[in-house]
């Protein structure tokens, strides 16, 4: 084993943090300025920086954008008076925004992003690591970031935060259930007899260059993506936070650069939840239902398929946050109504359906 | 792991060990890892730390047993049996290991023996443990399963006779 081999995947895993962490950035970016544009406003469009800011013409539009909010939100959120009330468990207090933000982190490694060819001829995924239960440790790990919100409304010590966290828990281990339930047909559907993909993501993608499995199986796709807008806690059940009524929610406590780490959470699960869809149901890097993979080979068929992946995560970036401005957020007890009674069973009849259909298909061809 | 095992059996405050707790899973899951494993270990991570700890911790803040104070009392009353029990668990397993008598163990199969058709060559892969999860192993497979469900039903009536008000 050379010295290099251990070197070098490092600098891929730092590539990716740096990629994952700008895309966090910039789609609170984005949230601010769709909201904007929903709302008929013109949205952050003043910080500049010196140099780059006075370049005549370019310079203008870049500020006009709101290219350099991240930035100074980030240097914001950095130099602020770090306050600890006195009221809290001080040892989980300072935990809490860790546990919610490394889960959130860890599950892009296992993220296949784009494909290439080997030389062998066979067509390979790019990912940190390719290990054939991909789906599973994106699912393990990710249940793990719920410690991050308990542990913050717990450690809080106060009433609003505690409200919000005990929400948010029952929230996400129902919404669980249905999650699990409804990618199961997927999976179902991707490994057909004699396939040797197993759970992996790269299979899913894979099996997807007919046509996507969003037109074969839109329930499925429909349960996933509810139970991924509530496994975020994003608005229409952003039960952790609901401001009307639990003023900041589970983060009520916490200031500067620790509630920064739990909005860099909150977005990269957003992120990961649009990649994780996009995989499954729109069909990854295959360009649309029908056209497979028209990319050439080499470097520059990489960066096609990577970028027109990336485009669609963009999508279903904007997909979140057009809804989050554009629906009302439920009560409590609806949601636990909607999760319970009317997605589960939902998805158990739908995965019911699938293994007949499948069973059925799999009788004709063989 | 072994440290935060201790510290979740010796720990007063019960929100302490349960963080102990999941430390020792996960780290149980890391020894899966490395023994290559993978499978087992994701699902050690996904069943016990992302799950079943996830009520632990729910039902203990909601509860605020750290208030209870039938504490001592307990610890009085079972202490002697428990370190009893655990000693001699701990002689067994120490005496198992070292000594040339063995006491009666499971065998240990190659898996890949196991597997009635043979048709596929063991590897870590989920495909494998489905394999066999469902020619050779199928009939405690499905009496486990039968006995989650009784499990399940008792705790449904249980809870049903004590409290009055029922969530909506």
């Amino acid at each position: 084993m050379n010295f290099l081999d251990y070197i070098i995947p490092i600098f891929y895993a730092l590539g990716m943090v740096s990629v994952f962490m700008t895309l966090c950035a910039y789609s609170v970016l984005a949230e601010r300025k769709v909201c904007s544009l929903i709302q008929r406003r013109v949205g952050p469009n003043r910080a500049k920086i010196p140099i780059v800011g006075h370049i005549p013409i370019l310079g203008k539009i870049l500020t006009r954008l709101g290219i350099f909010h991240p930035a100074a939100d980030g240097l914001k959120f950095l130099f602020k008076e770090e306050i600890t009330p006195q009221h809290v468990r001080i040892g989980y207090y300072y935990l809490a925004p860790i546990v919610a933000l490394a889960p959130a982190l860890t599950t892009m490694v296992v993220l296949p992003f784009g494909r290439y060819i080997d030389v062998n001829g066979m067509v390979q995924p790019i990912a940190l690591a390719n290990i054939d239960v991909g789906i599973l440790f994106i699912l393990a790990v990710s249940s793990l970031g719920v410690y991050g919100i308990v542990l913050a409304g717990w450690a809080s010590n106060s009433k609003y935060p505690f409200l919000g966290a005990i929400r948010s828990t029952a929230q996400m281990i129902s919404y669980e259930l249905a999650m699990g339930l409804s990618i199961l047909p997927v999976f179902l559907w991707a490994a057909s007899p004699g396939s040797d993909y197993g759970l992996s993501l790269f299979g899913v993608v894979q099996a997807q260059q007919g046509l996507w499995l969003i037109i074969w199986q839109p329930i499925s796709a429909l349960i996933f993506l509810v139970a991924i807008f509530a496994e975020t806690n994003r608005l229409p059940f952003d039960m952790a936070e609901s401001e009307t009524d639990l003023v900041g929610g589970f983060h009520t406590e916490y200031g500067a650069f620790k509630f920064g780490m739990f909005f860099v959470a909150e977005y990269a699960h957003i992120i990961m939840g649009s990649a994780l869809f996009v995989l499954l149901f729109l069909g990854g890097w295959h360009f649309l239902p029908g056209v497979a993979d028209p990319w050439p080979d080499g470097l520059f068929g990489i960066l096609c398929s990577t970028s027109w992946f990336l485009l669609k995560i963009f999508f279903m970036i904007f997909f979140f946050i057009w809804m989050r401005w554009s629906m009302p957020r439920f009560r409590y007890d609806h949601v636990m109504h909607l999760g319970w009674k009317i997605l589960l069973p939902l998805a158990v009849a739908n995965f019911v359906f699938y293994i007949f259909l499948i069973a059925f298909i799999d009788n004709l061809t063989y | 792991m072994l440290l935060s095992a201790l510290v979740m059996v010796l720990n007063k405050n019960a929100v302490n060990s349960a963080m102990c707790m999941i430390v020792t899973l996960v780290s149980t899951a890391g020894l899966f890892i490395l023994l290559e494993a993978y499978f087992l270990a994701i699902l050690q991570v996904l069943v016990y730390a992302g799950a079943v700890m996830v009520l632990f911790l729910f039902i203990i803040m909601l509860l605020d047993v750290d208030k209870g104070n039938n504490y001592e009392y307990l610890k009085q009353k079972f202490a002697f049996f428990a370190q009893l029990l655990g000693f001699s668990l701990l002689f067994f397993l120490v005496f198992n290991s070292f000594s040339k008598i063995y006491l009666p163990t499971t065998e240990l199969v190659q898996i890949s023996n196991v597997g009635e058709a043979g048709t596929i060559a063991f590897s870590n892969t989920a495909k494998s443990f489905g394999q066999i999860l469902f020619t050779k192993y199928m009939l405690p497979f499905q009496v486990i399963g039968f006995l989650l469900l009784v499990a399940m039903i008792g705790v449904i009536v249980i809870s049903k006779k004590q409290s009055t008000d029922t969530e909506k």
